[in-house]
């Protein structure tokens, strides 16, 4: 049989997920696909685009590397647009001169962004916001810029703004020509509640202005306004709507909307039956559907239809979700049914700045819309009331406000969606498929990832996954703990306390006694942290170096490449010029990239895994120890420099910071631990980020505990003020063991102490009170790991058992990876990029 | 030289079993690729597979941990641990990725890597 020719125009989002089908539902042999894009790169997610500048890659981004289309049998043509479509000959011609014939063709040439036609849009200095390279061009261009501006106030534009925040420019403005934001998707209320919100991040918002001119030499410098004001500018990104991709179509013939989009049917039929149209160039009903959940269901329809389906487009809702960390915003179904013919339920709390709105069928019983303002949490489930019409229980209200006692949850509740209900709306995934890959046995989130393709597009349904997944299992009578992984039937602290009781010494003891299979890089690593926290013994000896983390295992971190990074010990921030200097020769012996820390101190980094002995005995020789930067362990106590030298300090905090670094070196725990000891209240160490803080006070220190910085920065606790060094010790002591003893695998202590039960309270009467009876003992056990503490770096420069593993070839011990690559970069090296 | 003559003409030999750590790997050179090398003691077995991990080829796969899911045996990623099968190289972390495996054999305390 000769096989169909589908061309596929486009290779973005949609045209990807187009080709993902058709390969999941064709037999083999059935199509000859061929594919042109016009960008570089094979399809990425551009949904997440702006993750691009929180340090995402080209890479983590896309959606299949070229090999997949390979493998599928897929060619792929990059860089080149198709430029011409002869529909008398059935064949296309594309920029770079390839003809092909084509059975089908798929016009998924998407949107590009619309850029409104204001005098001086060309100079420097203006972009917008639609591909990689825009975003790589805003950020090479970003460093000079001091105040930006972006045109539009919709999701996009927000987002856009919120990037060149993210990227240095702290005076931005955004300049919207409606009266308020975001206004196709939210209400006044709502508006003026998210403009404060915004403007709580430091953005200016101008609604009501119309541009009239952008201004400058070359580059942009001033933005004029038709109202006659005017602000200064030196980087403006454009993102007022979108303008369907339709050039093709229309020259070879095919209708066009007025405002652009390429006409199509229920099938997604252009005005030629061969030719197709999907995602966002596509115009149906006078409607372009600017989001991916759409664009995905027209993919799937012509993909059915091509393996001989019948399936049809009849619509899609455009529910969304603003993605600013920080800021929740949701609409759903239609935000703004009016009073007149909807009952509307509204919830304010401004002093929270919450604003939820939800309007309901006249008869009661059926959710329209709405809109959810500071706190989206209820947004999924919303949502899924809403496109099941799902009748509401007797208290709709309780659908925002939350079930107040009593039975009722106001008709939401997973439990309360029908089987066929869209959990996944970019995969189309309905609760009954997930329930039912729960039931086959796919008992954790990945696996059903993995199996249903739930989550794995936006992945805003994955909670709702996990939730369908935990009340399936419950459902079932399986009773669902909070266990480490599928080897072991306990929690951390369970087998915490076993392995005391037992006084367990190796992974494999723990796993023969209390688990089963043969374990995991879940709880290989829970299980050896424990080991270390109750005894303190060497790590790597044998059967347990095998169950550390990579970079426990190799005493270092690994990097990008395959090398290692070096962190001797600095406790307190302070070193010796001399032992400034060693490091400065082993870091120029070894040719290592050196670089002072956030943590005050010195990390080398590019090592060869076989040169770290080496490294490590000249460090050892010259009386550094490790600095623990790889492990699950204390890091580092920053200090300030206290009153030796500062003429504000009140103690010695730099005294003490080492004080209390050499006493709690090398403990390891649930999480890392950092501290920091400031010598007075202007806190010049920081010490309230830490999972423990100190500060001088007139009388004594305050100790501080549970905070963190990283990506959800919370401030400690005060729990003792004004007390003596000995009396600190001795409650961090218990603090640190009764951490170590409660907290589940990888939760700093910020964490742990969110989930606890009585909060700051409860832990201070333990700590400070003593109000378990435990304190004693907490003390005693901490001073045995103290008394037993090593430098393990030192253990394997004196070991040449030990230094065996630090090979990276068995049967060439000699010599290094020949496949890491350096460059250089302002007179170091760097290592090469990921490939 | 380490090659083997005749009826073995593709068996390679690696190192001494005991150069492998228990339950652990290590990489093992071949001309100009590197093989990963597990030694899964707690099951009996022995598994090869490429060193380059398919995720960001990178040179790593001996350093990960093994284990298994269900039964079947698996080692992760030290990088951002992505699991295979070190049966099949199949990802189980729900992407499209495969790892070359490799059958091994024990003789003599001796380890060999079909390289063919
Ligand atoms: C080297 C350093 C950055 C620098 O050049 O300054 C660094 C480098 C890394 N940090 Fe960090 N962090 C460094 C200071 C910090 C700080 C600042 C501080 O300690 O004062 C923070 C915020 C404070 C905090 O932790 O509360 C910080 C928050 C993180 C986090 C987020 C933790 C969180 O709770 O959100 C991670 C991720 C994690 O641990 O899971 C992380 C993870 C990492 C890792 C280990 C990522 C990794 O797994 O490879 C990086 C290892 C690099 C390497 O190969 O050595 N790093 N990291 C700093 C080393 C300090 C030191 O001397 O040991
Ligand atoms: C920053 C940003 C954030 C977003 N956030 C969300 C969100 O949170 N939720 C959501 O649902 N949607 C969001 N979207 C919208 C979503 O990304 C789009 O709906 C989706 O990408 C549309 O897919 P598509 O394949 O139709 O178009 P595109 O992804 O634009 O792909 C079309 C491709 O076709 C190429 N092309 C055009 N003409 C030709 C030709 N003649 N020959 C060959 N190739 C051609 C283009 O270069 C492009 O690569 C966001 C978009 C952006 C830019
Ligand atoms: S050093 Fe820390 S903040 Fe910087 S890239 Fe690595 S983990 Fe992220
Ligand atoms: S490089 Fe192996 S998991 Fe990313």
């Amino acid at each position: 049989m000769k096989k169909v020719k589908i061309v596929v125009i486009g290779n973005g989002m949609v045209g990807y997920k187009f080709c993902e089908k058709l390969m999941s539902k064709a037999s083999a042999d059935q199509f000859e696909v061929v594919v042109f894009g016009e960008e570089v790169r094979p399809a990425y997610d551009r949904v997440h685009l702006s993750e691009f500048f929180a340090g995402k890659t080209a890479d983590d981004l896309s959606m299949a590397g070229v090999d997949w289309y390979l493998n599928q049998g897929i060619k792929l043509h990059l860089g080149d647009p198709v430029q011409q479509i002869d529909r008398s000959n059935k064949t296309i011609h594309s920029y770079k001169g390839i003809t092909e014939s084509y059975d089908y063709i798929v016009l998924a040439t998407g949107s590009a962004a619309f850029v409104p036609a204001i005098p001086g849009v060309e100079k420097n200095g203006v972009f917008v916001y639609r591909t990689i390279e825009d975003l790589e061009m805003i950020r090479a261009y970003a460093p000079r810029a001091k105040k930006g501006a972006v045109i539009g106030g919709g999701l996009l534009g927000l987002e856009a703004a919120k990037a060149m925040l993210d990227l240095g420019i702290t005076d931005t403005h955004v300049i919207e020509f409606a009266p308020r934001l975001m206004p196709r998707q939210i209400d006044e209320v709502g508006s003026k509640l998210l403009q404060g919100k915004l403007e709580a991040l430091g953005l200016t918002i101008l609604t009501n202005t119309n541009t009239l001119e952008i201004a400058g030499e070359e580059a942009i410098t001033k933005m004029k306004f038709a109202n006659d004001t005017s602000i200064d500018v030196d980087m403006l990104v454009i993102s007022a709507g979108i303008k369907p991709r339709d050039e093709i179509a229309k020259l070879c013939g095919l209708e066009v909307g007025q405002r652009g989009g390429i006409q199509v049917n229920e099938q997604l039929e252009t005005t030629d039956p061969f030719i197709f149209a999907i995602g966002e160039c596509a115009l149906y009903k006078g409607m372009i559907y600017g989001l991916i959940a759409p664009g995905y269901e027209m993919a799937e329809v012509v993909a059915a239809n091509l393996c001989g389906g019948k399936k049809e487009f009849t619509g899609f809702d455009m529910s969304t979700k603003l993605k600013l960390i920080g800021i929740d915003v949701a609409s759903f179904g239609d935000p703004f049914s009016p009073a007149s013919e909807a009952r509307v339920i509204v919830y304010e709390d401004t002093n929270k700045g919450i604003y939820k709105r939800v309007n309901i069928s006249k008869d009661g019983k059926e959710l329209l819309g709405g809109i959810l303002i500071g706190d989206a949490e209820q947004y999924n489930m919303l949502l899924q009331t809403c496109k099941n019409k799902i009748v509401l229980a007797a208290n709709p209200e309780d659908l925002i406000l939350g079930s107040r006692g009593g039975e009722s949850e106001g008709g939401a509740g997973v439990t309360g969606l029908p089987d066929d209900a869209m959990i996944c709306s970019c995969e189309s995934v309905s609760k009954g498929d997930i329930c039912n890959a729960v039931i086959d046995g796919a008992e954790t989130v990945d696996k059903i990832k993995s199996c249903t393709k739930a989550g794995t597009g936006c992945g805003g349904c994955v909670p709702m996954v996990k939730d369908l997944m935990v009340h399936t299992m419950k459902a079932q009578g399986k009773y669902v703990r909070n266990v480490v992984c599928e080897h072991f039937a306990y929690s951390r602290q369970e087998i915490y306390d076993l392995t005391k009781i037992d006084k367990l010494q190796t992974y494999n003891e723990v796993l023969n006694k209390h688990g089963k299979g043969d374990g995991c890089e879940i709880c290989k690593p829970v299980v050896s942290s424990i080991l270390a926290s109750l005894w303190n013994g060497m790590i790597l000896q044998k059967g347990n170096d095998v169950a550390q983390d990579s970079n426990d295992r190799f005493l270092a971190n690994i990097q990008k490449g395959g090398t290692y990074s070096v962190v001797p010990r600095i406790p307190g921030g302070e070193i010796t010029p001399d032992k400034l200097i060693v490091l400065g020769q082993v870091a120029k012996q070894y040719n290592l990239y050196t670089k002072i820390t956030g943590g005050q101190r010195i990390d080398l980094f590019g090592a060869h895994v076989s040169d770290l002995p080496a490294i490590w005995k000249l460090l050892v020789d010259a009386g550094f120890e490790t600095g623990q930067a790889y492990g699950k362990s204390l890091r580092t106590v920053k200090s300030c420099v206290g009153s030796t030298w500062c003429r504000f300090g009140l103690h010695d905090s730099v005294s003490f910071a080492i004080e209390i670094e050499e006493r709690y070196r090398g403990l390891r725990s649930p999480h890392k631990l950092k501290s920091g000891v400031s010598g007075c209240i202007r806190e010049c160490a920081e010490a309230q980020s830490k999972d423990f803080g100190i500060i001088a006070t007139e009388k004594g220190w305050n100790l501080y505990v549970c905070g963190n910085g990283g990506s959800k920065p919370q401030h400690a606790h005060l729990i003792a003020t004004d007390i003596d060094s000995a009396t600190l010790i001795k409650y961090l002591d218990r603090f640190l063991v009764f951490y170590i003893k409660t907290a589940d695998p990888l939760t700093r202590t910020a964490t742990w102490l969110n989930k606890m039960e009585g909060g700051i309270e409860y832990l201070k009467n333990v700590v400070v009170n003593d109000s378990l009876g435990i304190a004693a003992e907490l003390e005693k056990e901490m001073q045995a790991l103290v008394d037993a503490y090593k430098c393990e770096w030192k253990e394997v420069v004196e070991s040449p058992e030990l230094q065996k593993r630090f090979n990276h070839f068995v049967n060439a011990p000699q010599e290094n990876d020949p496949s890491i690559q350096f460059v250089e970069m302002r007179d170091q090296k760097k290592v090469a990029d990921w490939k | 030289m380490s090659e083997l003559k005749s009826t073995k003409v593709n068996w390679f030999y690696a190192c001494e079993t005991i150069d492998v750590p228990e339950d652990g790997g290590v990489c093992v050179k071949h001309g100009t690729d590197q093989i990963a090398l597990f030694n899964f003691t707690r099951r009996g077995e022995w598994y090869a597979t490429s060193n380059m991990c398919p995720h960001r080829q990178q040179m790593a796969i001996s350093r990960g941990m093994i284990g298994s899911v269900e039964d079947e045996p698996k080692v992760a990623c030290p990088f951002h641990k992505k699991t295979f099968s070190l049966k099949s190289g199949a990802c189980l972390s729900g992407d499209d990725y495969q790892l070359k495996t490799y059958p091994v054999k024990i003789e003599d305390g001796k380890v060999y890597i079909d390289v063919k």
